[in-house]
């Protein structure tokens, strides 16, 4: 790193936004300070970084914050040296940002309604079912993508990896909540071994939060959701 | 533009997304051949550009699909970096602020605009009204903070990323005012907007490409009734 690049990460352990900074950070060997955040007393520091959104993370850079996950993937690797996490040519970039987006809506909505936004279970089942369709979308795309290599990047871990690989034990952790099996090596088994490919790396192994804690996590945050309906008049 | 680069845009006059797309090819000077698609009734080729959504646009260059209208516009600037203006700077400080608020439209503005206007109930579309307004006063914040001492866009002198993500709306804009006098860029609560989008409507690719408001006003009051004419009947 450049002497005189300062780095600072405001994140939180469990989200898979601050989690593909982190990843995205670590492919390029970048050292930077992390600040874990408490959602529930946001720091000064935050709320002054990012005024329009309050949210993490964010990355501050010699001072200046740059906001929004894939906007700070995107930022690292422009004013960074170090492996490339975009492709030089416009269409892969293009086809890169296009399932990073599609991650981000339709993977990452799905189980987030199984575990917390589906207020019925008719509402949960349609988000399994919605996750099952990702997933299998997925598996077409990541054929296409790594074009016989390991990753959506091919030879290394790309954008798409990051955003996905971010989500790993969120999915696993819905799969224990619901005692359901959403990964089938037999229908996604490119996307069942590209998972495996991806815990094994240093900067999964680093980044991404052990299983367990985010099912404790998870089921802190039901409870917490189920006590303040329990106590909301019906509307 | 290079020789042997065909260029298609699958689009409809009523989606600001396709205009955006259409904005950004004319600032480059690219030509293209336009399609013009029925919603209710999408093109096999369409389908087949966009299978994962199936929505317009589509670019499709020199026969392979680019989708998503924030996606293409980075790639028109990609791909035909010879070609006119950029559409990003070059400091990667500033692309990623460019980047922050082209999604922040989509996310913070279009989305409660749209739903001021479709809601089911009253309160849902005054909500979305609000919530639009209040999105418009931070991108008031970000237009100062852009154009700081530069010709008064967002992309500095000339345009760029996000003055035609935002500039894509203009034509809501105006038929929104014509239809029940709301201004959503209010000279009297945002100032800097109010000028900018008079400065936007007098660029030639303004005039060239954003749809006509009578046009849109009278496509969008019959949008209105019908919808107005569905519930009424879903609820007897």
């Amino acid at each position: 790193m450049a002497g005189g690049d300062d780095l600072k990460l405001l994140g939180t352990w469990a989200s898979p936004f601050a989690i593909r900074v982190k990843l995205a950070l670590a492919v390029k060997g970048l050292s930077y300070e992390y600040a874990e955040e408490d959602l529930a007393s946001k720091s000064e520091l935050l709320l002054t970084s990012n005024p329009v959104h309050k949210k993490i993370p964010v990355l501050i850079h010699n001072g200046m914050p740059v906001c929004e996950s894939n906007v700070i993937v995107e930022y690292i690797d422009e004013a960074f040296a170090g492996p490339s996490i975009l492709s030089d040519d416009p269409y892969e970039r293009a086809t890169a940002r296009f399932w990073a987006a599609y991650v981000d809506d339709k993977l990452l909505a799905s189980w987030a309604t199984i575990l917390f936004r589906g207020k019925t279970e008719e509402e949960k089942s349609e988000g399994k079912k919605a996750l099952l369709a990702a997933l299998d979308t997925l598996e077409g795309a990541l054929a296409k993508c790594s074009d016989g290599k390991g990753f959506f990047g091919g030879d290394s871990v790309g954008l798409v990896d990051m955003v996905l690989g971010s989500q790993l034990s969120w999915l696993k952790a819905t799969e224990v909540i619901t005692g359901e099996e959403f990964f089938d090596g037999e229908k996604t088994p490119l996307l069942s071994a590209w998972m495996a490919r991806f815990s094994e790396l240093d900067a999964a192994k680093a980044a991404l939060p052990d299983v367990d804690s985010v099912v404790e996590f998870a089921k802190m945050r039901q409870a917490r959701m189920a006590a303040a309906a329990a106590t909301t008049p019906n509307s | 533009m290079a020789g042997g680069d065909e260029l298609k845009l699958l689009g409809s006059w009523l989606s600001p997304f396709a205009t955006r797309v259409k904005l950004a090819l004319a600032l480059k000077g690219l030509s293209y051949a336009e399609v013009e698609e029925d919603l209710c009734n999408k093109s096999e080729l369409l389908l087949r550009s966009n299978p994962v959504h199936k929505k317009v646009p589509v670019l499709i260059h020199n026969g392979v699909p680019v989708c998503e209208s924030v996606i293409i516009m980075q790639y028109i600037d990609e791909a035909f970096a010879g070609a006119g203006p950029s559409l990003l700077p070059l400091d990667p400080h500033e692309r990623a602020v460019a980047r922050f608020w082209a999604s922040y439209i989509d996310e913070k503005l279009v989305i409660p605009w749209v739903r001021s206007f479709r809601g089911t109930t009253e309160e849902e579309k005054s909500e979305g009204l609000k919530q639009a307004f209040a999105a418009v006063e931070n991108l008031e914040g970000a237009l100062r903070e852009c154009s700081k001492g530069k010709g008064g866009f967002f992309g500095g002198d000339g345009i760029g990323l996000v003055d035609i993500t935002l500039g894509s709306l203009l034509t809501w804009a105006h038929a929104a005012e014509v239809m029940s006098g709301t201004r959503i860029f209010d000279p009297a609560r945002t100032p800097l907007l109010a000028a900018w989008m008079v400065r936007f409507d007098e660029l030639d690719v303004a005039k060239a490409v954003l749809p006509d408001v009578g046009r849109m006003v009278e496509f969008k009051t019959k949008q209105a009734r019908a919808l107005a004419a569905a519930r009424a009947s879903d609820s007897k």
